[in-house]
């Protein structure tokens, strides 16, 4: 009889849950102030959706512009390229476009609105300080996070912050260079500055909850990777000697570097921060190293048991 | 629920299917007429070997078991870990039948302690007359299908032969659609 070895876990799975609806509710709430407040909001979504479009559309290429990463062929890197593959037939997903990042920082990542689409990048700072063993763990959690469909996820989920950033900007333009030229009485000038003011709070609050929603978020479904990427390979403290690996690579690297990396950080394997600037955890695209390493070890021990 | 699992960043590990492993034998009269490919009597069971003591009980019961197997049918056998971390159990023996049913000894132990989704896929070592030319045929265990592999030197395949092993067995074996997914296998111990 099939069975597996590995219980859902429905702890994360629920709270994942709880996050997506707070966001969503949200969503609804902040739609509704902005329709009963401002009359051509229709433009700001269109904007808003413009760039949402484009981010989901070429997600692959925008992240592999800013890293750099160069498409490599099988002949190129024909291990890496067989390590793919082989993960690829044992998960049943299509294989991603394979790129490598010709960076000294530790890291890889996984990008593409789904699996047709998906690119999986590393640097070769990775490649040359990972056994293959554990590279193949970071590949798996890369893969993990392809087949979750994290950048659609993502994308979506962060576009309320998106929308409510533009309201911010978009408010404030027209009450800085609009007000004066409309031509209205004083009383009604008035008014819509009360009104502008208000949606620049309001926008400004919304934006803040939604960044701590989609931070939240991004931990839980990085938890997730770690957790099917190390069922796929049957390994889970590959994957933890890995990310104990290069998160202690990642605190002794420059800083030039590690700004230059920073905006990417949600596609990441570990987040590139730089050393010594204490971070909330609320604020985190990453879980904190104990709590993976806690729940690879919890994966370690289901795996003990005996039949 | 595809949909579902995608909104919760979660993916069941995918079980194997085994149904169409036995169609091996039927192909490989078809490949003999057809195409000149005779079985080289070799096959192959490639697995990623768990950690842990569960995984380490299922490995002591199925080498048990195998040893049993090979006994009773005369065949050889032989372990080998490749430089990936894939485990391969190779059988040989000149009946395809016997091949076969070790095979499946392999995946069918391997499911019952819960480790089908380790399964890789099954080689069948396939060459002609002089031995020069060869053309596995690989078993993908999450698709349940088949692909021709046909290794030459310096790591480049003959896409011609398998093109044509495809075509010879379209109507015996359910054939990997999909050409992306014939991916190579190079330096196996076959």
């Amino acid at each position: 009889m099939a069975r597996t070895r590995f219980p859902a876990d429905r702890g994360l799975s629920s709270r994942m849950l709880l996050t997506m609806f707070l966001l969503g509710l949200l969503y609804v709430v902040f739609v509704g102030v902005l329709i009963s407040l401002i009359g051509n909001w229709l433009i700001v979504v269109l904007i808003a959706g413009g760039f949402l479009f484009f981010q989901y559309f070429f997600s692959d290429r925008i992240a592999l512009y800013a890293m750099r990463g160069q498409e490599v062929s099988p002949q190129q890197a024909p291990e890496l390229h067989q390590l793919i593959d082989r993960l690829c037939a044992l998960a049943d997903m299509p294989k991603p476009r394979v790129a490598i990042s010709d960076s000294d920082l530790p890291n890889a990542f996984a990008t593409g609105r789904n699996q047709q689409h998906a690119v999986v990048c590393v640097t070769t700072g990775i490649m040359r300080r990972l056994s293959e063993p554990e590279l193949e763990a970071v590949l798996s959690h890369e893969l993990s996070h392809v087949a979750h469909r994290d950048v659609a996820v993502m994308t979506i989920a962060s576009f309320l912050g998106i929308l409510a950033g533009l309201v911010v900007r978009y408010s404030i333009y027209a009450g800085a260079f609009g007000g004066g030229g409309w031509g209205r009485s004083n009383d009604n000038r008035d008014n819509t500055g009360l009104v502008i003011l208000l949606v620049v709070l309001a926008s400004a609050i919304v934006y803040a909850l939604s960044f701590l929603l989609t931070r939240a978020l991004s931990r839980y479904r990085e938890l997730s990777a770690d957790r099917s990427g190390a069922i796929l390979i049957g390994r889970p403290s590959t994957l933890a000697s890995a990310l104990v690996k290069v998160s202690g690579e990642m605190a002794r690297i420059p800083t030039r570097d590690l700004r230059a990396a920073e905006p990417l950080n949600a596609f990441f394997f570990a987040p590139a921060l730089a050393p010594g600037f204490s971070f909330s955890s609320l604020f985190a695209t990453h879980p904190p190293l104990q709590r993976r390493l806690d729940q690879l070890a919890r994966l370690e021990a289901q795996l003990g048991r005996q039949a | 629920m595809k949909f579902l699992d995608a909104l919760l960043g979660r993916s069941k590990p995918k079980q194997p299917k085994l149904d169409a492993l036995f169609g091996v034998t039927a192909a490989a009269i078809t490949l003999e007429a057809s195409a000149g490919l005779r079985p080289t009597g070799q096959a192959a069971v490639c697995f990623k070997p768990a950690s842990g003591e569960g995984f380490a009980a299922a490995s002591e019961e199925l080498r048990g078991l195998l040893e049993l197997a090979v006994k009773e049918a005369g065949s050889t056998l032989r372990v080998e870990d490749d430089r990936y971390g894939y485990r391969w159990v190779v059988v040989g023996d000149p009946d395809p039948e016997d091949v076969v049913t070790a095979v499946h000894l392999v995946n069918s132990t391997l499911e019952q302690h819960g480790f089908g989704p380790q399964l890789l896929c099954s080689v069948f070592g396939f060459a002609d007359s002089s031995g020069q030319r060869r053309c596995h045929l690989v078993y993908l265990y999450k698709r349940g299908t088949f692909y021709p592999f046909a290794p030459r030197e310096g790591e480049r395949r003959d896409n011609e032969l398998e093109l044509q092993v495809r075509g010879t067995l379209g109507s015996d074996l359910p054939i990997e659609p999909e050409l992306a997914r014939w991916f190579a296998l190079w330096g196996i111990p076959l």
